[in-house]
């Protein structure tokens, strides 16, 4: 085994010792040795998917002396790889693209926990990625969850106590059943690494025999994981954990956290749970309507919303609705179309998240459209990011945006006449929507607004900032621009998962 | 009919029914009671706490009302129904689902396969250690555990963030904590000091016990810190901060689970790596039963065992008066 084929593991147990040593650290060395560690897992997993695409394919890691059903394992492709980079990548830019508010917002005494939250996140969110084992899966999802609770409650305000614990019963309700999902899987299949509990389910299928259980573990499995990542009856929480604290955890949060348990969830769905076996099944059709509901309804609550936070909260209701549709395809390509949505739909919020306070600093601290109006103005480098942001959103060409709902719609191709068009209509309408909302925030912020010139004095200037805003900026235009080895990459990673 | 009892006056049996109905009070005046102890408080600062007190009260209560007028009243009748359709679905379907399960103790169950088979039949050749769940937990599956203490860690941090008083608060928040912390804490009682002079060493040494004996006896890590944590904490209601100052401050506790947690991270990472890469490796299983033997699952019980006994006891200290 190569020094390469280590990587995943020396970033999983990097982030977590981290997390750990940052506890003793004072709030600034704990910033860098977070920021360091975020830029070593970037290489290391850049490292990785090179390994893995030059030689096309994937491998198992032991994580002790034991072999797999025994032992704990994590399991290392293509697909993982590149989640791994994006997942780094996109931390390292929120968290730099929200630094000055966050020393505003977290108290210095508290700085160290808060990056130590933040590099256990990471640990949990690699974890999550490249685990093979489903117990791993659940003790991370656990970390996860508390870590994310955690970044809520950082900025010290009644608000972000109650949607911390509003954010808390939810993820727990997600967890509890998923575990107990879990613990019925086991039952019936005496396994929890996935290889042999895939196994051991194929035999039960063909034996007929547990039927029920099975499809109550899939019930309780998918339901907990989609309530944890927020899609349409369960999402109740998502705009008040977005819409109050700090920047760099909204970007987080959105981009990432809920990304990690859909990420869990297709990896379920294909190693253990039999993904062609279950498009018999009314499971996926399911999905599928929630997801499109999720769509539609997610954008008619953005636009009564107004905001600016909490609308571009209920906008990740909407694209949550997108993943989920496209895993309700049924089809390989509607899982690569929601796989490169999660990529793009994460570096487009994070882009929208981290310069929504700028624009709101040079407004007086006003976050309606009325206070917003001539921001981009008075803060041009902001309002330039934001609009490339929403313009992503809606989906115009060259941007990230254009291509993921492309490959929807191509996806939807290959689908049941019926989901077919339903699909094709609620993109439709979905798009029509995002303009509405996103377009009269861009009308409004670059309305000339002579009187409020004098708020221009507030504007913040940090370098950092702008850099970490520019590079998303950059990221938005070359994942639009350059799509395809990202798509290639998704495409022979999930061939590789089964 | 009924007469009266001339000898019931003053009886034991009427002392006994006074008693009961709490007329009479045995100990009065043959017991050495002590007034509380004014000189903690001045009348100033009595009056601060209850004003304090009732205001968050008064407060939160009015925050209270208006929510429920606003949010709840409206949908209270339909949320009740559906939380009981809800939990009703959710029961009968996990009964139905559990039903068709295989049955508890069944030989043939798929649970009983290859894999708890050579727990049980090698774990202890392999691993080193008699209580076989010990070695599945800290070496079979010991990337779990080490994300279980994780958890444990996570959870200290999110309180801490919660709870913790420091320097840079608003003015007064610490003094007021430490004042709330005299004024409803019990202090100097002497029933509960003589009794812990024999209860907490006890407790201590036989969480010790539990942890050191992890991989040889039913135990480990997790049990025996909840109970050295537990002994720590009955200490700390019965002397008070003065005395567990001198032994456990935040620094202690922080620099103990840092320490623990990086131990467990080094030689976990030491033992993946040589396993994953077919190395060899310097750690040995040694002599079953001897308390020196099971390779690193010794030293990690002791880890965990730390983790948790401070994690509780920070818990408590926290949750008192938001410091240590």
């Amino acid at each position: 085994m190569s020094l390469i084929q280590n990587f995943p593991f020396f970033t999983i147990i990097l982030s977590m010792f981290s997390g750990i040593i940052s506890f003793i650290l004072n709030g600034k060395a704990a910033k860098w040795l977070h920021l360091l560690m975020t830029a070593a897992v970037l290489v290391m997993s850049l490292v990785t998917l090179n390994w893995c695409m030059v030689n096309n394919v994937s491998y198992t890691f032991m994580m002790g002396h034991f072999p797999a059903p025994w032992g704990n394992e994590i399991r290392v492709g293509t697909l993982e790889a590149l989640m791994a980079v994006f997942f780094a990548l996109l931390m390292l830019l929120s968290v730099l693209g929200g630094i000055a508010n966050l020393d505003r917002d977290v108290q210095d005494s508290k700085k160290n926990l808060f990056y130590s939250m933040l590099d256990l996140l990471m640990a949990s969110l690699l974890a999550l990625i490249y685990t093979n084992d489903l117990f791993t899966a659940y003790v991370f999802i656990e970390i996860c969850t508390l870590t994310a609770c955690g970044l809520i409650m950082i900025q010290k305000s009644g608000r972000n106590y109650v949607s911390a614990i509003r954010y808390m019963i939810m993820s727990q309700i997600g967890s509890g059943l998923f575990l107990i999902g879990l613990s019925m899987l086991y039952s019936v299949t005496g396994h929890l690494l996935m290889t042999p509990a895939s196994e051991a389910l194929a035999q039960l299928a063909k034996s007929g025999s547990f039927d029920v259980p099975l499809e109550v573990i899939l019930i309780l499995m998918t339901v907990g994981l989609a309530v944890k990542s927020g899609l349409y009856p369960f999402h109740t929480w998502i705009p008040d954990s977005y819409g109050y604290t700090t920047p760099t955890s909204s970007a987080i949060l959105s981009s990432l956290v809920s990304k990690g348990y859909i990420f869990l969830l297709i990896k379920l769905f294909y190693r253990t749970l039999d993904f062609n076996g279950l498009e018999n099944g009314k499971l996926l059709d399911i999905l599928f309507v929630l997801g499109i509901v999720g769509m539609i309804m997610g954008s008619v609550d953005a636009i009564r919303e107004d905001n600016l936070r909490r609308m571009t909260a209920y906008s990740s209701v909407a694209q949550i609705g997108y993943i989920f549709m496209g895993i309700g395809l049924g089809t390989t390509a509607g899982v690569e179309a929601a796989l490169f949505h999660m990529v793009s739909h994460g570096a487009m919020k994070a882009l929208l998240f981290v310069c929504i306070p700028d624009l709101v600093d040079v407004s007086g601290g006003r976050a309606d459209r009325a206070g917003l109006t001539g921001a981009a103005r008075r803060n041009r480098f902001a309002g330039f990011a934001f609009t490339v942001g929403a313009m992503s959103m809606v989906g115009i060409p060259l941007l990230t945006g254009f291509v993921s709902k492309y490959l929807f719609a191509a996806a939807a191709t290959g689908a049941l006449r019926t989901k077919m068009l339903t699909a094709w209509i609620a993109l439709a309408i979905s798009t029509t929507l995002n303009c509405v909302y996103f377009l009269r925030v861009v009308l409004a912020i670059y309305t000339p607004a002579p009187e409020k010139e004098a708020l221009a004095e507030g504007a913040a200037h940090s370098p950092v900032e702008r850099t970490a805003m520019a590079g998303l900026i950059a990221l938005n235009f070359a994942l639009g621009v350059a799509s395809p080895p990202v798509v290639w990459a998704i495409r022979s990673g999930l061939s590789m998962f089964s | 009919m009924s007469r009266p009892n001339p000898s019931y006056e003053g009886s034991r049996r009427q002392k006994f029914m006074q008693w009961l109905k709490g007329e009479y009070d045995p100990s009065e005046g043959k017991l050495e009671t002590t007034e509380p102890d004014t000189s903690l408080f001045t009348d100033s600062e009595y009056h601060e706490i209850h004003l304090y007190l009732r205001n968050e009260y008064a407060d939160n209560e009015e925050h209270f009302r208006r929510g429920v007028r606003k949010h709840l009243t409206r949908i209270q009748k339909l949320y009740r129904l559906m939380a009981v359709i809800t939990a009703i679905f959710m029961t009968v379907l996990l009964l139905w689902a559990v039903s068709y399960e295989p049955s508890y103790g069944d030989p043939n169950a798929p649970e009983n396969n290859e894999v708890a088979t050579r727990y049980i039949e090698h774990g202890l050749a392999e691993t080193g250690a008699i209580n076989i769940v010990a070695g599945m937990i800290l070496d079979y599956r010991a990337f779990d555990t080490f994300g279980e203490s994780c958890v444990l860690f996570v959870a200290l941090c999110c309180v801490l963030i919660l709870l913790r008083v420091d320097a840079d608060e608003e003015a007064g928040s610490h003094a007021r904590e430490a004042m709330f912390d005299r004024h409803f804490e019990p202090k100097n009682d002497i029933i509960l000091q003589r009794m812990c002079r024999v209860l907490v060493p006890a407790i201590v040494i036989f969480g010790i016990y539990v942890v050191l004996n992890g991989h040889l006896s039913p135990g480990g890590g997790f049990s025996g810190g909840a109970i050295i944590g537990t002994g720590l904490i009955l200490y700390l209601t019965a002397f008070g901060f003065a005395n567990t100052e001198r032994f456990m401050t935040e620094k202690v506790a922080r620099l103990f689970s840092v320490a623990a947690l990086t131990f467990y991270c080094f030689a976990k990472s030491y033992s993946f790596y040589t396993g994953a890469n077919h190395l060899p490796s310097v750690i040995s299983t040694g002599t079953p039963g001897a308390i020196l033997s099971a390779g690193l699952i010794v030293y990690l019980n002791i880890c965990v065992g730390i983790v948790v006994a401070c994690t509780m006891y920070s818990f408590y200290v926290l949750f008192r008066k938001g410091g240590y």
